[in-house]
């Protein structure tokens, strides 16, 4: 008994003389490692549960419109493509409470950071794969309904052309939202190390900010100032993927009244939807600068 | 590629005129030293200046005046270079409570550029190494503080670096646990070859541990040398004996007769019991010859007869003897008082 743990204690120290893939590798597994917890891939049973949920009540609704049009043989899909993430966008808002504090003040609570930072990876890698990590996390979240929209739609033998549009002109809106969804939800996690306030932090934004310009922008509607309307829409994420999409992507505003901005002021759109994923990752790399060793 | 192979005959880490100003102070004044390969302790009181050094020493802090190099390597210029060859280990917690040991270095591992297979590899087997088995795979929330500064310490060598910083290993251990983590840092050097910067404020635990002492204070150097040096084996010799109902007191005894052989001998000091040491200085093997002789004509028991070091905490006082400043003659008032007050409790 005893002689086999001392067998076991005595193997000598062996020296690595294989590869060291520096800093490019190092970002891209810190990449993979994070987008993987997103859906707590390679964590415990417990952390998978909440995203898979999510990813599921997202998908579920385009399973029923494709199953539904196959059926009835209809003519076109219940729902535009660009137009299901903002009717979902309250899973996506609790997939990013969710996640997004998971994804940053993990490392910020337990200090961990130093630890990346005393290796050959730097400020710059961390917050890119971060970004990158949560944005393609959330890019999976509302892609994935999109491309069994997609399918359904092909199935049910719709018009091609159309549908390819239509499903190339909604990726490209879920990329922007979740480019700005996740600058948006990492800057507010990265802020505080407790994950419970920034859990309640980024519902509070992302919901808040919402109700409020919805609110006003009716307001405006009823007194009739609809030239108003489009210019509300600026201070609320999801109405600026709403404006930009309704400009450039050939979709129909969800705005009161179809109030969607013009051309003109959907330049305005997206110059503050990029001004912002560049702030948030400027933000970002402000806050790291901090809490180096 | 060819500077490091050669990194055995070079010193470590070299620092010139090395000094970093903050607004308001000055964490490294002017700093100079060159650091061989072994272990080498740094020590200094609470914001010397250590956690600042190894900030620059990593690259992640340019200094303000001066140059370092660490394995030959800039460090204003080679920081990514210099952090792939070198290990940290913080003084703080940094370890996620819900990850098991094994997650959590392997994940490390390949941050330190280490491929997939080879970074589970150099998990198990340095894992093994610091002395955790069958708990590596259970999340490090529950460890005890000793096991977790062994994750600490498996993280910072699991690239095979070639020089480690270990930053206030032994906070918090208990004394066995402390034992053990300095036995460990040995071994890092000795068993893993590995060249080891260990920083604390204890002077006796890297007495044991260091080839190589560095004292700083308020960012000056203070003293750089090998620990041999440091606390070289002097002459003196100190002797502890019984008392028999011949001899009421038996070190009263010896002492005469050792002065009646013409060798000086004084009491071993303040503290309790060492009334009963006697030292004295040994000039060579016949001076020990002597006294056991002398012990045994006189009939007394002889409890010890053991040579003394000089500590490392007696380079404090000598330079606080050296240099005195305006603080050691409030030191002495308050002492004074506290004598004072304490007679005063006496009297009552």
């Amino acid at each position: 008994m005893s002689s086999e743990s001392t067998q076991i204690h005595n193997i000598g120290y062996r020296k690595y003389d294989g590869p060291r893939l520096g800093r490019a590798y190092a970002r891209r597994s810190l990449f993979s490692q994070s987008l993987r917890g997103a859906y707590g891939l390679g964590r415990s049973a417990k952390s998978k549960v909440l995203p898979m949920i999510l990813f599921a009540v997202m998908c579920l609704p385009a399973a029923i419109m494709v199953a539904v049009a196959v059926a009835t043989k209809a003519k076109d899909l219940p729902v535009d493509y660009t137009r299901y993430a903002i009717v979902l966008q309250a899973v996506i808002s609790l997939f990013l409470a969710a996640q997004a504090p998971r994804t940053v003040s993990r490392d910020l609570r337990f200090k961990t950071v130093p630890l990346y930072f005393s290796r050959p990876i730097e400020r710059g890698d961390y917050v890119l794969s971060k970004f990158a990590a949560m944005t393609s996390a959330l890019f999976i979240l509302t892609a994935a309904p999109l491309l069994v929209l997609y399918v359904g739609a092909l199935l049910a033998k719709l018009d091609f052309t159309d549908q390819t549009t239509g499903f190339a002109q909604g990726l490209v809106s879920v990329a922007l939202l979740s480019l700005l969804f996740s600058g948006i939800a990492l800057v507010i996690s990265a802020i505080t190390p407790r994950r419970g306030f920034g859990i309640a932090a980024v519902i509070a934004v992302l919901t808040i900010t919402y109700g409020a310009v919805s609110t006003v922008q009716a307001i405006a509607y009823e007194q009739g100032s609809t030239g108003a309307i489009a210019w509300l829409g600026l201070f609320s994420p999801i109405t600026l993927i709403d404006g930009v999409q309704t400009a450039f992507l050939g979709a129909t505003s969800a705005f009161p009244g179809g109030e969607g901005p013009s051309s003109g002021v959907g330049v305005v759109y997206v110059l503050v939807v990029l001004g912002l994923i560049a702030g948030c990752y400027g933000a970002m790399m402000r806050r790291y600068r901090k809490v180096g060793l | 590629m060819g500077r490091a192979t050669t990194v055995d005959d070079v010193t470590v880490i070299a620092t010139e005129s090395l000094s970093k100003r903050f607004p308001r102070v000055t964490a490294l004044d002017r700093l100079s030293m060159d650091i061989e390969p072994g272990v080498t302790g740094l020590v200094g009181s609470n914001g010397a200046g250590k956690s600042t050094l190894i900030k620059i020493l990593l690259g992640l802090s340019p200094a303000t005046e001066g140059s370092a190099a660490v394995l030959g390597l800039d460090v204003a210029t080679s920081g990514g270079q210099i952090r792939e060859r070198v290990g940290y280990m913080p003084e703080h917690d940094c370890l996620p409570p819900d990850v098991s040991a094994t997650e959590f270095v392997v994940h490390m591992a390949r941050m330190s550029g280490l491929p997939p297979t080879a970074a589970r590899e150099r998990t198990a087997d340095t894992l093994r190494h610091v002395g955790l088995y069958e708990e590596r795979y259970r999340p490090i929330g529950g460890y005890s503080t000793g096991m977790k500064q062994r994750v600490k310490l498996a993280q910072a060598l699991v690239h095979d670096p070639q020089l480690v910083f270990l930053d206030e290993p032994t906070n918090g251990l208990d004394p066995v646990g402390r034992d053990e983590m300095l036995g460990l840092i040995r071994r890092v050097h000795t068993d893993f070859g590995i060249s080891v910067l260990v920083t604390s404020h204890l002077l006796g635990e890297l007495e044991r541990t260091c080839d190589h002492v560095v004292v700083i204070d308020g960012g000056k150097l203070l003293r750089s040398s090998s620990t041999t040096d440091f606390t070289q084996t002097t002459a003196t010799v100190a002797v502890e004996v019984t008392d028999t109902d011949e001899h009421p007191d038996g070190t009263g005894a010896l002492r005469e007769a050792l002065s009646g052989r013409g060798i000086d001998t004084r009491t071993g000091g303040e503290l309790p019991g060492a009334g009963h040491t006697i030292l004295l200085t040994a000039d060579g093997e016949e001076t020990y010859d002597l006294v056991r002789d002398l012990v045994a004509d006189l009939g007394l028991g002889l409890v010890r007869m053991e040579q003394r070091r000089h500590h490392i905490a007696e380079v404090f006082k000598d330079q606080h003897e050296a240099r005195p400043e305006p603080g050691s003659e409030r030191a002495a008032a308050s002492a004074a008082t506290a004598q004072q007050t304490g007679g005063g409790r006496d009297e009552q």
